[in-house]
């Protein structure tokens, strides 16, 4: 919400810090409702005017006392004074809400206004919950192009990876929402994926199957992305493809045209206790989605734009996982690819996907 | 100026005319309202909850509001049945037939439109869509081909009876050269939002129970077939209970296009079947899960051979003359073919697609009561319109409803 910057759609709702007593009541009243620990983050965001003065985190509840008293004596009217403090963190809500509903589309948005949304997010974040998040928006790098294989030899179906990618990636928790398959596949049938279970309930590795594990494969011609009716999904430079959830109108039209199941909707509100939040987040990555809309594995993003592995590669107890840059002529990935036999599903559907598989 | 008095006085006139009537009349409007309002409740639960409470699920994620969606788009396009033969092969003199078939297409674009809507999980989003202050994915998303081809139906199907009614209700004569070109673009355009509809599913490599060329000009043989057989219905029900006009040689001319439509149709089925089953391939899944289930899974089993069953019964009837001639068998015909289509389409057509999912997992789907409410709300709401846009076309064409100058 810079004051300087306003879009035609900003409500301007009395959270202008610049001016006005209302200001200054409104830090008061964040005092008297959120808990204490909310007085750090606060400090981080520019302060001037009184703001300054009732910011300090020691002065708050004297402050507040003071003010409370005065204006007890002045209004007559303690619940009319209250209700209009409690007014001031909700207006701030109301605008960045409005903020975000007319906000465009991301894969649009200059440096800025990404880092804007994100602000504002987070913002919103620590409005509700009084937390923190890290929320990032960093680009692709240059002349990064992921890519990903997995070693059916080695891959033994303990599902380390579904569990490290719900616990990274903040997805829901009540429809057990996982972007990873395992199939379980019989020996001597090939990959015989009509006939293998992606279901299973029982020890493994079992007795005369192999695993293979699919998700969302970054297709460099990827179809969800051609079908998409408002471009709320797009491939990156770094060569993941993506959804704006705040952008998605949640036709699905996507997850029709994905030939490799590759995509998710949210049904419900996704829940995810407030305790296992993955708090560091990409805003095109695990941050908390809304009802009604697409997700799918982004290669976690959050953490292969910052050099690291997805947590599914990092949980990988067999090292069946290999994630790496395409464009890089001595990453692991490349040598898998130059040394053993890969192949891609679907091939035939000429959607070039970024997975491939190889056995030992 | 005059022409918004007249506008003014036509709005009030009409509202006067939808508001009057028989008893038989209110409780009609009566029934349907409470199909709307229970459509209503149904759909607020879903906005609170989220499309969980409807049957969908990642697997199968599409089902009764999509399936509806696509059979309307073929009940919209059937006016063009009505409006070539008047406007453009001069060969009969449908007009009044075409102000119905007309209304029922711009009845069926609406359910069209609230289907599309009640399906999206943000729908307080969708001016994402809208082209200038959204983003439009167009060309590259057939969705947004279609946005464009719905809505330009929409425009031609309220303009084109508007402007007719309009100098009808002022006693002047409407002027050829304004609504011909209207008319003659509107017959394109029929067949634009069909094939444009099919292609939406037929461009996806993702799922071959769609992927099919034949999808496209079946879709336009079944909506020749189901849209004016639901017309024919239609007006016989209006010339028994309303002054209206329609002659039996209208009737007769719609029934043999219905023929002819539904024959087409089963002779597409009969070339797809063999294409599925002759040499079944890895493809041909959708359809063993369609004709005979899959894995002891059956649910559409049902369905698909009682709407195969009347297709071809309602066809056989339609194709001798004699039964076609008698109309109490003509209706039954007709009500035969438009139920079966529906079925058809409705589940015989988006459901399977997605069954078994791309990596064979066969799970089945089954609409839940209240995506059930929530389509009866929109028909209802559909039938609604319907009703009081003819209920004025009527009133101006038999001449009840006149502006009055003073």
């Amino acid at each position: 919400m810079d004051e300087g910057n306003k879009k035609w759609f900003s409500l301007g709702l009395g959270i202008n810090r610049k001016h006005s007593k209302a200001s200054a009541c409104q830090k008061t009243s964040g005092c008297c409702q959120s808990s204490k620990d909310e007085n750090p983050n606060e400090s981080s965001l520019k302060k001037d005017g009184f703001d300054q003065v009732f910011e300090l985190p020691m002065d708050r509840r004297s402050a507040f006392k003071k003010l409370t008293a005065s204006l007890l004596i002045g209004a007559g009217a303690a619940s009319t004074s209250c209700s209009f403090f409690a007014g001031d963190e909700t207006k701030e809500k109301a605008q960045i809400e409005w903020e975000e509903q007319f906000k465009g589309n991301y894969k649009l948005m200059s440096d800025e206004e990404k880092q804007k949304t994100v602000d504002r997010l987070v913002r919103s974040y620590q409005l509700r919950t009084g937390k923190t998040i890290n929320l990032s928006s960093k680009n692709a790098e240059e002349d990064v192009l992921f890519g990903y294989a997995f070693n059916i030899s080695k891959c033994k179906g303990y599902m380390d990876c579904v569990n490290a990618c719900v616990e990274e990636n903040n997805q829901d928790r009540n429809s057990q929402m996982q972007y990873i398959r395992i199939h379980e596949m019989k020996d001597g049938k090939g990959f015989n994926f009509s006939e293998a279970d992606d279901n299973y309930y029982h020890e493994v590795p079992a007795e005369g199957h192999f695993y293979m594990g699919t998700q969302c494969f970054h297709c460099d011609n990827p179809p969800c992305v051609d079908v998409c009716p408002v471009e709320a999904t797009w491939r990156e430079d770094d060569g993941i493809v993506v959804v704006d959830y705040d952008w998605c109108v949640g036709c699905r039209y996507c997850m029709a045209a994905c030939p490799y199941d590759g995509r998710r909707f949210n049904w419900s509100k996704p829940i995810v206790p407030e305790e296992d939040i993955n708090k560091n987040q990409h805003y095109l990555g695990n941050r908390v989605r809304k009802k009604g809309v697409m997700e799918k594995c982004t290669f976690c993003v959050q953490r292969s734009r910052v050099g690291k592995n997805p947590a599914c590669v990092e949980a990988c107890p067999t090292g069946a996982r290999i994630f790496g840059n395409l464009l890089d002529p001595n990453s692991t990935i490349r040598w898998v690819l130059e040394n053993k036999k890969v192949f891609r599903l679907k091939e035939d559907l000429g959607t070039e996907p970024k997975f491939w598989y190889f056995m030992d | 100026m005059r022409r918004l008095e007249v506008f003014k006085s036509l709005l009030k006139d009409s509202f006067e005319i939808i508001t009057q009537g028989s008893k038989k009349y209110h409780l009609w409007m009566a029934f349907l309202t409470l199909l709307i309002l229970g459509g209503m409740y149904c759909y607020s639960i879903q906005i609170k909850d989220g499309l969980s409470v409807t049957g969908m699920t990642d697997r199968v994620s599409w089902g009764l509001y999509i399936s509806n969606f696509t059979f309307l788009v073929g009940v919209a396009a059937a006016a063009v049945m009505l409006v070539m033969p008047t406007y453009v092969l001069k060969d009969i003199d449908f007009k009044q037939a075409v102000l119905i078939g007309e209304g029922l297409a711009v009845a069926a674009l609406v359910m069209c439109l609230a289907f599309v809507i009640a399906d999206m999980g943000g729908p307080s989003v969708l001016w994402h869509m809208i082209p200038g202050i959204g983003v439009f994915n167009f060309p590259s998303s057939m969705l947004t081909w279609d946005v464009i081809v719905l809505n330009g139906y929409l425009f031609l199907n309220i303009t084109i009876p508007f402007y007719i009614l309009f100098r009808h209700y002022q006693g002047k004569k409407s002027k050829k050269r304004i609504y011909v070109p209207g008319a003659l673009l509107s017959v394109f355009w029929a067949i634009a939002i069909h094939l444009v509809t099919a292609f939406l599913y037929q461009g996806l490599q993702a799922r071959p129970f769609w992927n099919n060329a034949l999808l496209g000009p079946r879709f336009l043989a079944s909506a020749f077939a189901a849209g004016p057989a639901l017309i024919i219905i239609i007006l016989a029900i209006i010339r028994t209970h309303t002054s209206f006009k329609i002659e039996d040689k209208t009737l007769k001319k719609i029934a043999l296009v219905v023929t002819v439509a539904a024959q087409i149709n089963l002779i597409m089925l009969i070339s797809e079947l063999f294409k599925e089953f002759y040499a079944p391939t890895h493809h041909s899944e959708s359809a063993y899960y369609l004709f005979f289930g899959l894995d002891g899974k059956t649910a559409l089993l049902p369905w698909i051979w009682t709407a195969i069953a009347m297709n071809v019964v309602a066809t056989v009837i339609l194709t001798f003359h004699k039964l076609r001639n008698n109309f109490k068998i003509l209706f039954f015909a007709c009500g035969l073919l438009f139920v079966g289509i529906w079925v058809e389409k409705g589940f015989g057509l988006i459901v399977p697609g997605f069954i078994p999912g791309p990596y064979g997992k066969i799970a089945e789907y089954t609409p839940t009561a209240i995506e059930i409410g929530v389509t009866l709300g929109i028909w209802a709401m559909g039938a609604f319109l319907f009703t009081l846009l003819t209920r004025v076309a009527i009133g101006i064409e038999t001449g009840k409803l006149r502006y009055n100058k003073n």
